[in-house]
């Protein structure tokens, strides 16, 4: 049995006019990869953003339910949301790069850390970009600006930004879906590695990368979690009807 | 259908009518540009913008006018261009869009802008001189007279009221460039909401904050009400060198060669010539400004 790495219960989430989610509970076991799928507008990137507390920037959203990560409430009163946010990092749907050159971007959350030792950001950079399979394409110009790069790298680029903060669960909000085929078998691949060394849990609309790269798949339906299971059985054999008609592409 | 005759003419006429008065706009322009140019032009040397009036100042050059110009402009945006900054941040990073209070703040920025140079002048005044300077000089100088009377200080702070809304306006233009996207990622990576904005928006806001203090040097350059009361001098055969020192200003030089001198007539070409470096100082500085905001706003639209 795989250890518990977040833990939801009976989670409600509303925006001010309305509910996204409504009575969440879940288990999400460590070092595997856990995809949320469901139609647009079910909850998915709402879910995600209340992992790293994302949520509270947003006006007017209020939470009950308890959400733990390693087994700690991150809604207490007492917990550091900035600490929160550098366990558990975040990879957003379009790429984000800052104005800056590629070895800054990779830097920022190690130098807001404190860490400024040239030779010790060097080291954390290198190993980010190595991790985020774009080191071979990036080596040789690290100063330059991180907004010439292509789509793809550059949504690698930001996935190496968040390696760079150490983060032991990285959260991934469709992080391919403007990418081309290429760019996006890329992605993929980099993500089955990086189950090795973090919890990943990944938003997709795309079917098949669910049941291509994932160990779990939650199927999200109109703000409540539907189905969670082993990703081959909820594509194979689901118990719900509403996830069958999902994945069979019925509706959604 | 044909239009009748007296329809014609009078579509003729209004077309006239409207083209002519854009035109006079033009020429209006034209004009006034081409007799200060024309009657500046040959008074414009190095000798005479860089030496000191003569004989009663009927002779000489503008230097201490420039100069006092230029350190009014540097203090007076010393102390906006910070204070304008970190209201504009305040107001896009951290006040609800539609909170009392943001409402409130952007009612006062508003109101600061149309109230008349001439009642800053009175407020610098009342406010700077007789209240800060006599307390200051009651405290530190036991009674002497020092702070409280007109000088460099208090007319540049005055400044700094006025413009204040020039720089509030445009940092705030330029905070809303950066994307909210950035943001996240800051935050998301584990940065405070402090870091966000010195590490990621104020970087991506640079431009937009030399457009401010540009437009208020410019303005600030050009005004005299302000500083009427509150430090400009008549004449003053050195330079200032210390805060509470009276200074000479282009725009008061102006008016003081033209209405006060011993000779209007014969100083009329350094009228002229004070007359053209003041026009092509705030030319140059609002092109440049243009051009910036120009630059943020095409990044914008990217
Ligand atoms: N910032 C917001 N304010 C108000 N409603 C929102 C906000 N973000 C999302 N919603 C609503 O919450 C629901 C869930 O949205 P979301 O989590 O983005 O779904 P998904 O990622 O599955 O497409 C949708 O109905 C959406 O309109
Ligand atoms: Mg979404």
């Amino acid at each position: 049995m795989a250890i518990e790495k977040i833990h939801t219960e009976n989670l409600f989430l509303h925006y001010s006019s309305k509910m996204a989610l409504n009575n969440i509970s879940i288990s999400i076991p460590e070092k595997k990869i856990t995809a949320f799928i469901g139609p647009s507008g079910c909850g998915k990137s709402t879910f995600l953003r209340s992992l790293n507390r994302m949520n509270d920037l947003i006006d007017g959203v209020k939470i009950e339910g308890k959400i733990f990560i390693d087994h700690i409430n991150i809604y207490d009163k007492n917990i550091d949301v900035v600490t929160l946010r550098k366990k558990v990092g975040m990879v957003f749907q379009k790429s984000n790069p800052f104005a800056k050159s590629i070895f800054e971007n990779v830097a920022y959350g190690p130098r807001i850390n404190g860490i400024n030792d040239k030779k010790h950001l060097d080291e954390i950079v290198e190993t980010a970009l190595i991790n985020a399979a774009i080191w071979d394409e990036v080596k040789d110009r690290l100063g330059d600006s991180a907004l010439a790069l292509s789509g793809g790298q550059q949504q690698r680029l930001c996935i190496a930004r968040t390696l760079a903060v150490n983060p032991e669960i990285v959260l991934m909000d469709e992080p391919a879906s403007a990418l081309d085929p290429l760019s996006t078998s890329k992605i993929e691949e980099l993500i089955v590695e990086l189950k090795e060394k973090y919890t990943i849990v990944i938003v997709t609309h795309n079917m098949q990368q669910a049941a291509r790269i994932s160990d779990l798949t939650a199927f999200f339906y109109l703000g409540e979690l539907i189905e969670f299971d082993k990703t081959k059985k909820i594509f194979t054999n689901p118990e719900k009807k509403q996830t069958e008609d999902y994945i069979t592409g019925r509706f959604g | 259908m044909i239009r009748s005759f007296k329809n014609n003419i009078k579509g003729i006429l209004i077309e006239g009518l409207t083209l002519s008065s854009a035109l006079l706009i033009i020429a209006i322009v034209v004009v006034m540009v081409t007799v200060i140019v024309i009657g500046g032009k040959d008074q414009i040397s190095w000798e005479f913008l860089t030496s000191f009036p003569e004989d009663g100042m009927t002779k000489g050059g503008i230097f201490p006018a420039i100069y006092g110009t230029a350190l009014l402009v540097i203090l007076m945006s010393v102390a906006a261009v910070p204070f304008g900054t970190i209201t504009a941040i305040y107001l896009t990073e951290y006040a609800k869009e539609n909170s009392v209070i943001a409402k409130t703040i952007r009612f006062a920025v508003r109101t600061l802008a149309v109230i008349p140079s001439i009642i800053y002048g009175l407020f610098g005044l009342g406010f700077f001189i007789k209240f800060v300077g006599t307390q200051m000089d009651n405290t530190f100088m036991g009674g002497e007279l020092k702070w409280g009377q007109p000088n460099i200080l208090w007319a540049s702070l005055t400044m700094a009221l006025l413009t204040l809304p020039v720089v509030i306006v445009s940092v705030e233009e330029a905070l809303k460039t950066v994307p909210n996207d950035l943001r996240a990622a800051s935050l998301a990576l584990g940065a405070t909401k402090w870091q966000t904005i010195w590490k990621v928006v104020l970087p991506g806001s640079i431009s937009g904050i030399m457009t401010g203090t540009i437009l208020a040097v410019s303005r600030g350059a050009g005004e005299v009400a302000p500083i009427l009361f509150t430090g400009v001098a008549y004449y003053v055969a050195t330079l200032p060198a210390s805060l509470s020192d009276q200074f000479m200003v282009l725009g008061y030089h102006i008016y003081v060669m033209t209405t006060q001198s011993a000779n209007v007539d014969q100083t009329m070409p350094i009228q002229f010539g004070t007359t053209l470096v003041l026009l092509m100082l705030t030319f140059i500085l609002n092109i440049s400004a243009i051009v910036l905001r120009y630059r943020i706003r095409k990044k914008k639209s990217n």
